[in-house]
Order: C-alpha cells, then sequence, then structure tokens
C-alpha cells in the first residue's frame, strides 16, 4: 500500500511544480523516478518511454504517469499496475485540477496579480535551464552508456547515435510529424543493430 | 437538473475525443479543443480559449487538464470540469496502460532493443526541438539568461535538485520584477 501512495504523492508533487505543460514536467519526473525507482525503471526506459508516448495519443504528463505507476505496480500483478496507474495519473492531474477551478472562480484577479506575473518571470526560464540538464543527462546515457570516457570516440555506436541525433534534429526543424522521426530512427536502429555495429 | 447531466456527457465524450486523437499533447490539442468547444459546441468564445492558455502557462500542470477543467468549468461548473477532465485522460490512460503491458512482453526480442537503441538517438532530437521551442517564448534580457544558466549549472553540475531549485527562481523572478517595476515609476 505505501507503494502506492508514494506513487500518488510523488505524481501529486511533479504535477503541482510542472509549469508549461509537457515536457517542462521532465526534469523533475527523471530526478524523482530516479530517486524512488531508479532499479526498476532505469533512465534509458524513461527516454524509451517518450517516445511512446510521442506515437501514442493524449498529453505528455498522462502518458507517462500511467505508464511509470504501470511498471511500479507491476510487483503485485495486473491489478497492482492498474492500481500504480491509477493513483500516479490522478496524483499528477490533481493539482491542476483543484488550481484551476480556483483559478476559473476569480480570474480577474489572478490575470493581474503581480505576483503571478514575478513568478512567472522566474519559471519560465527555470524551465528551459532545467530541461538542458535533463537532456545533458539523456544525452550522456545514450552517446556515453559507460560513462563518459575517451574510449568512446573509438566506438562504432557512439558515431551511429550522433548521425542518427543530427538527422533527425535538422528534420525536427523542419517540422517533421514527431511519428515519422521515431519510426525512422527505429528503422535506422534496427538495420545497425542486424549488421552488427551497435 | 437532468439537462445538467447531458451536457456534462457531452462535455465528458468530446474531451474524450479530443484526448484519443491528439498526438504530442498540450499545445497540439488547443485547436482542437477551439474546434470542438467554440465552433461547434459554442460552450465558450474564441476570447475564453485565449484566456485559457494564459492560464495555463502561469498555473501547474499539464495544458490539456488545465484546458479541459476550465472549458468544463465553464460549461456547467464542477461537474463538467470532472466530466472533460475524465474524458481527457481516459484515451491515454487505457492506451498506455495496454502498452506497456505490451512492452514488458517485447523488451527481451534483438529487434525491439535494436529499434530502441535508435529511437533514443532520435527522441534526443524531439527534445531539442522542444527546448528551443521554449527559449523562443521566453524574452530576451539578462534576467531570463541569468536563470536559464543558473538552474542549469545548478542541477546539471552541481547536482542540486530539482524543486528548491525552482522555489529559488521564482522568488529570484518575483524580486527582480519588483525592482524592474519601481525603475519603471520612477
Amino acid at each position: 500500500m505505501m507503494a502506492f501512495l508514494e506513487l500518488f504523492l510523488t505524481f501529486f508533487m511533479i504535477g503541482a511544480c510542472t509549469f508549461g505543460g509537457g515536457y517542462a514536467m521532465m526534469p523533475l519526473m527523471q530526478e524523482q523516478v530516479g530517486i524512488r525507482w531508479g532499479d526498476i525503471i532505469p533512465q534509458e526506459a524513461i527516454t524509451d518511454f517518450i517516445a511512446v508516448s510521442e506515437s501514442t495519443p493524449g498529453p505528455f504528463a498522462v502518458n507517462m504517469a500511467t505508464y511509470i505507476g504501470s511498471e511500479v505496480g507491476n510487483f503485485a500483478g495486473v491489478w497492482g499496475s492498474l492500481f500504480g496507474s491509477f493513483c500516479a495519473t490522478l496524483g499528477v492531474v490533481l493539482p491542476s485540477f483543484i488550481v484551476i477551478l480556483i483559478v476559473a472562480k476569480c480570474y480577474d484577479r489572478f490575470r493581474n496579480s503581480a505576483i503571478v506575473k514575478g513568478v512567472m518571470t522566474g519559471l519560465k526560464p527555470a524551465v528551459v535551464g532545467l530541461i538542458t540538464g535533463a537532456i545533458v543527462s539523456v544525452a550522456s546515457g545514450v552517446l556515453f552508456p559507460a560513462g563518459v570516457s575517451l574510449t568512446v570516440f573509438k566506438t562504432v555506436s557512439f558515431y551511429l547515435s550522433a548521425v542518427i541525433f543530427a538527422v533527425m534534429l535538422v528534420l525536427a526543424m523542419k517540422k517533421v510529424h514527431p511519428i515519422i522521426i521515431i519510426l525512422i530512427s527505429a528503422v535506422a536502429g534496427i538495420m545497425i543493430g542486424y549488421l552488427g555495429l551497435w | 437538473m437532468k439537462n445538467k447531466w447531458k451536457t456534462a456527457w457531452q462535455v465528458f465524450t468530446t474531451f474524450f475525443k479530443i484526448g484519443a486523437f491528439t498526438f504530442g499533447g498540450g499545445y497540439a490539442m488547443i485547436p482542437l479543443i477551439q474546434r470542438e468547444t467554440v465552433d461547434n459546441h459554442k460552450w465558450v468564445t474564441e476570447d475564453d480559449i485565449l484566456e485559457i492558455i494564459a492560464i495555463a502557462e502561469s498555473t501547474p500542470g499539464p495544458i490539456a487538464i488545465n484546458s479541459a477543467t476550465f472549458v468544463g468549468y465553464r460549461t456547467c461548473g464542477v461537474l463538467g470540469s470532472v466530466a472533460a477532465t475524465l474524458g481527457v485522460v481516459l484515451p491515454s490512460f487505457v492506451i498506455i496502460f495496454a502498452i506497456s503491458f505490451v512492452l514488458r512482453q517485447f523488451q527481451e526480442l534483438k529487434a525491439v532493443q535494436y529499434a530502441f537503441q535508435g529511437i533514443r538517438a532520435g527522441v534526443m532530437a524531439l527534445l531539442c526541438k522542444a527546448l528551443w521551442g521554449m527559449y523562443k517564448k521566453n524574452k530576451k534580457n539578462w534576467v531570463c539568461y541569468i536563470v536559464m544558466a543558473g538552474s542549469f549549472l545548478l542541477t546539471a553540475v552541481l547536482d542540486v535538485s530539482v524543486l528548491p531549485v525552482l522555489a529559488g527562481c521564482a522568488v529570484f523572478g518575483l524580486v527582480t520584477a519588483k525592482i524592474m517595476e519601481r525603475k519603471v515609476r520612477k
């Protein structure tokens, strides 16, 4: 039972501290999942699941909460998974639900509040800095799986990952749909794998 | 009374549809919400949608949930909020729950492992693009640059946890906003 309470509370906190939606919750989620469930959900699993989340409908936050809840609750079987997903999703949804209900009632006071404006002046750029940190952490896992060292420059897989990244970045900037980008990277990954180059 | 439940059911099915057909979540949902709730059902106005985006950007939580709760409330109170939020969450909850099981079955397969090896590099590209989008939305002044650099260095280099950094940036923003306001008044 404690595991499920922890899921709910952790995702409640993540939901309450995410400003800007979507990827803005990634840094905190990455950190908290690493601390609490790092043994069940390694960082690559989160990266992999971002791809799944991009290729399925629905908001990123709900997708991630449902997935992590299901993985954490899996120790108690199917029903444990279901209840885990439920706790995490409820947790991530509830803070914004409550806040919006309050804001909807006194919107004008909220809109003109100097405090809200001031706080957002700091939070908007903070999210950019934090996500940069999260991406660096993902990148070091992808490009330097065995830790950052010079030997990595002798491995083929480092260059292959770097090339896939560079090509996909160009495609992403040209507004190619994320699903197409994920599909191309998957096909590239499979081909490289069967050529024995990873 | 009966009417209220009927509207709530309509709100639920509308947001269920929105949740089931938007890929990418959040901002990708706004045009669909607009078409369904402004043009089709006339529950809210064009101005309400702009209001919602402004609110969603300055309140915590996912934008999809924020806008669903807000539109639901405008339509038929708390009942509407519950209906809309439940509707927008349910499709992805069901789909992802199913996928988490499928993934567990297939993650041992060689082909799946190879595919994800490639996908991870692709996800990095998607993340960088998302980051670029968020960067562009910020004002280009020294306060923003200091906060960006500071929050990055604190978490990525000095290993400070995310929450205290967020709190610190909020206070910093509040203080600088106050100082700048005073300067303008003078």
